[in-house]
């Protein structure tokens, strides 16, 4: 069995599922935050409840948010041994920051909030959550800029043998992670947002505790709101520097063949790699791709096929999993806005709560889209430019790898399906008894 | 040579703080199904670990980022040598963290002990394979030059291996049986004081064996002959041992349970020192042998992680230490009616 196919099969299974709930963590961490500071502000019993009330929700996501980022932490070293030995010195070092400053806090704060209702005063209880909240996003910009590393490797250089650190600053101020963070981060409110708002829609249309999750509603809704036109701008932004530094990440996402001036957007293609075109196309919209990879109508974008074959990465998958994101990306900040439009006659619009109920799995559907887009994007590279893939696993067995994929596959999905099921669960039997 | 050697020492005090917390963690989850008694009693045993354990598991996790940032090549072929050993101590974890939160959510007999089980094997198989592991880097892994492992899991489960498991699982169950003892009150409280009393002399005579095997099976004492002074260690270590009696006899749970971190620190000492400057020796051939020296980061990074980790790891302790102090006392009933989760 390929140790390095199975390896990218179990990263990638491992890194997607810890990246279903670390999401809902942070986003759901500043929602409770806000929430429960309205409380202590306030005094507002109903922001007490609805922080309680989600608050058991973020624990159930947030403890296997947890366990599934241990085994991230190791699989460098388990299953990308010489990539961890070649970029150890700069990329190690990230990890190490990141687990000193961030999941410290995160940790005993969490536990801190758990137990602490008793023990701290409603302000300090709610300053706890801030904490939490400011750990998690804080650990977020740190991965961000080892994997902004792997996207464009900057502040190195290559001496004994393997790539070491030379300007710190260079890497934790890489424009590259910069832009990860600033569009990973606004994505994973929106997550936690509308979380909030699709459980608040759904007990809102059965008239329970109406006042209660109104203000639930709206609350997230701002936060909504404004995170899907940050990731709208910010995402837009990264497109353009993706087209400067990985211009062959740029070119499957839209499956462009051709070196063109005023090169198109296709709004459906079906590429046929094997023969260097696209089978099917719909929808051509001229000078838009130019548009979007340096905001010019008329520039040239380079196509694959000036690209050599054995640095293309897959153009099918790359380019689904763009058109997937930017079409929830256009979504959002247009139902966000017109839920704004409408926040004070949320009661009489049942169509648009019933539309944020179905909405909940939308935001991480388009957060997967977007990690599947830069990680498969980027391939054949693990470090772009520097390493590939295929050079980067560990000299183990094909067996061992195939039995703990396996492993992973049962354990993650039976724990995934705990999860949901208590979420779901809980999300449902709402505020009875509480 | 100085700063390599640092964080060799660095390296090695993140395992032994990692032990040192978690190592009660794993001891509560060990003892689990066999103190507590009734779903009360089980309820308590986990909110006594309840609001620390994820804080000590990050000193796991951080052991770990340190390895990766400061010795790269160690962090590589270790991880990957002991691929089969890590990945189960990992799944155990994972089942261990999740059976504390999903216990508690249905009231169902059937759930619970589904939950109860994974709890207990999160916690024991971890103890047990860290010893496991732990004592075969103490003797040496078959690795290559270029840092292929050249055996199974049974080439690690040798009687010297298996030997550090049990003295692990002991020492943990120890020191989960001293935390019990300060955490609860009643029945609960008597049967972890007298387990605690059951369990030292077994405490007391693996050490024994373990660092007289240590002088057949390893080259750790290497270090101990050049430099006399350092048997002072072995000495602290085991005159902790008889510190815990003398405060567990005493009924001065907090103190035994100091003198039980200590021991604890002192036997993860006890190797570190023996292996210094190895971190991962090779039994085929010494020149194989990853050190500190040969295997380290540049010292551009080992300057700036060291600063990180000056700035860091104490404003970390003295929270942590606010932490726990703040959730002293014995767990009442109070405790146990939080609501949310764990
Ligand atoms: C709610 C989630 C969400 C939404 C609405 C969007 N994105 Fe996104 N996108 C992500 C969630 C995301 C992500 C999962 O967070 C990624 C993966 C890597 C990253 O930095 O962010 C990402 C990556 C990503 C990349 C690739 C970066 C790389 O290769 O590393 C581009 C070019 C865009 N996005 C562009 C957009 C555009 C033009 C959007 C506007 C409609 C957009 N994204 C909306
Ligand atoms: C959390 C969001 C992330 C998701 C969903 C994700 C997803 C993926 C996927 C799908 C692959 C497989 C690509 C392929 O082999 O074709 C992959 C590979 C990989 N990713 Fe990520 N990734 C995420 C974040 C990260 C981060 C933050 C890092 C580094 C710090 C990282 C490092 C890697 C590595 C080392 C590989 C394996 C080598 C490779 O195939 O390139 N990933 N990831
Ligand atoms: C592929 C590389 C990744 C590694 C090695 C990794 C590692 C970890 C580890 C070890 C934990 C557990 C911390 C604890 O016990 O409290 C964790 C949790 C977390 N990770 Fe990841 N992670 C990865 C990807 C990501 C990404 C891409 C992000 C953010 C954008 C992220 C954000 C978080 C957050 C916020 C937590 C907190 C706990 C939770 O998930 O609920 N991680 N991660």
């Amino acid at each position: 069995m390929d140790v390095v196919f199975l390896s990218r099969l179990q990263f990638a299974a491992a890194t997607m599922f810890h990246f279903l709930f670390v999401p809902l963590t942070l986003g759901l961490s500043v929602i409770l935050a806000i929430m429960e500071t309205q409380y202590a502000r306030t005094g507002d019993e109903d922001y007490l409840k609805m922080t309680r009330f989600f608050g058991k929700l973020f624990l159930i996501n947030f403890v296997v948010g947890i366990v599934t980022g241990i085994t991230l932490e190791f699989q460098f070293g388990t299953n990308w041994s010489r990539y961890s030995e070649y970029v150890g010195d700069v990329f190690g070092s990230l990890l190490a920051i990141e687990a000193t400053t961030s999941f410290f806090l995160e940790s005993t704060f969490i536990g801190i909030w758990i137990f602490g209702w008793k023990k701290l005063s409603a302000k300090a209880h709610a300053a706890v959550m801030w904490m939490v909240a400011l750990a998690g996003s804080l650990s977020a910009i740190w991965i961000l800029s080892a994997n902004g590393w792997m996207q464009h490797p900057v502040g190195y250089v290559i001496r004994n043998g393997r790539a070491e650190l030379d300007d710190f600053f260079a890497v934790i101020f890489n424009k590259f992670a910069l832009l990860e963070m600033v569009h990973t981060l606004p994505a994973s409110y929106i997550f936690g947002a509308f979380v909030v708002m699709g459980i608040s829609a759904y007990h809102l249309l059965r008239k329970h505790e109406v006042e209660l999750f109104t203000k639930a509603f709206r609350l997230s809704l701002t936060v909504g709101l404004v995170c899907s036109v940050i990731s709208f701008i910010t995402g837009d932004l990264h497109g353009i520097h993706v087209a400067e530094v990985q211009p062959a990440k740029l070119a499957a996402m839209e499956s462009h063949w051709e070196t063109q001036e005023r090169a198109p957007i296709l709004l459906i293609a079906i590429p046929d790699e094997e023969n260097e075109r696209n089978l099917f196309e719909f929808g051509r919209l001229p000078g838009l791709l130019s548009f979007l990879a340096t905001h010019d109508f008329n520039a040239v974008v380079t196509g694959l096929k000036d690209i050599p074959k054995d640095e293309r990465p897959p153009v099918l998958i790359t380019a689904v999993a763009f058109k997937t994101m930017v079409g929830l990306g256009t979504f959002f900040p247009l139902i966000t806005f017109i839920l704004w439009v409408k926040r004070k006659k949320l009661m009489e619009s049942p169509l648009l709560l019933k539309i944020m109920v179905y909405s909940i799995p939308l935001p991480v559907i388009a957060i997967e889209a977007g990690w599947i887009l830069a990680e498969v994007g980027r391939q054949p590279w693990i470090v772009y430019g520097m390493m590939k893939t295929s050079d980067a696993a560990s000299p183990i067995g094909g067996a061992q790898v195939l039995v703990t994929l396996i492993g992973f596959i049962l354990v993650y999905g039976l724990l995934g399906a705990v999860g949901y099921f208590l979420m779901f669960k809980h999300a449902r039997k709402g505020l009875v008894s509480a | 040579m100085a700063l390599q050697s640092t964080w060799f020492f660095l390296w090695g005090l993140l395992w032994a703080v990692y032990f040192m917390t978690d190592g009660f963690d794993f001891g509560v989850g060990t003892l689990y199904p066999f103190l507590g008694k009734t779903d009360h009693e089980k309820k308590t045993m986990i909110a006594s670990i309840g609001p620390v354990w994820d804080g000590n598991e990050v000193w796991l996790i951080t052991a770990g980022g340190v390895t990766f940032a400061a010795f790269p090549a160690v962090y590589a072929t270790m991880f990957s040598a002991l691929y089969t050993p890590l990945m189960l101590i990992l799944f155990a974890l994972i089942i261990r963290g999740v059976s504390i939160e999903f216990r508690n959510q249905i009231e169902s007999q059937a759930w619970k002990r589904v939950w109860d089980t994974c709890f207990f094997i999160g916690s024991s198989v971890p103890a047990l394979l860290f010893g496991v592991a732990f004592a075969n880097i103490f003797k040496g892994i078959p690795i290559d030059e270029n840092g292929i492992f050249h055996g199974n899991l049974l080439t690690l489960l040798n009687p010297y291996g298996l030997l550090g498991g049990v003295e692990f699982l002991l020492l943990f169950m120890l020191h989960g049986a001293l935390w019990l003892g300060l955490k609860t009150q009643g029945d609960l409280h008597d049967r972890a004081a007298r387990t605690a009393e059951k369990l030292w002399p077994l405490v007391l005579v693996f050490t024994l064996v373990f660092v007289v095997a240590s002088y057949f099976s390893t080259d750790l004492f290497v270090n101990y002959f050049a430099h006399p002074a350092l048997f002072l260690v072995i000495i602290i270590t085991v005159a902790a041992i008889f510190g815990i009696r003398v405060y567990l006899k005493k009924g001065a749970f907090v103190l035994a349970w100091a003198a039980s971190s200590l021991t604890i620190v002192g036997a993860t000492f006890f190797g570190v020192i023996g292996l210094f400057p190895t971190l991962f020796g090779s039994s085929m051939d010494a020149a194989y042998s990853l050190t500190a020296f040969n295997a380290s980061s540049s010292p551009l990074t080992l300057k700036i992680m060291l600063g990180v980790v000056l700035v860091f790891i104490p404003l970390v302790i003295a929270y942590q230490v606010w932490a726990y102090s703040m959730f002293m006392g014995k767990i009442t009933d109070e405790d146990l009616d939080h609501g949310e989760g764990y």
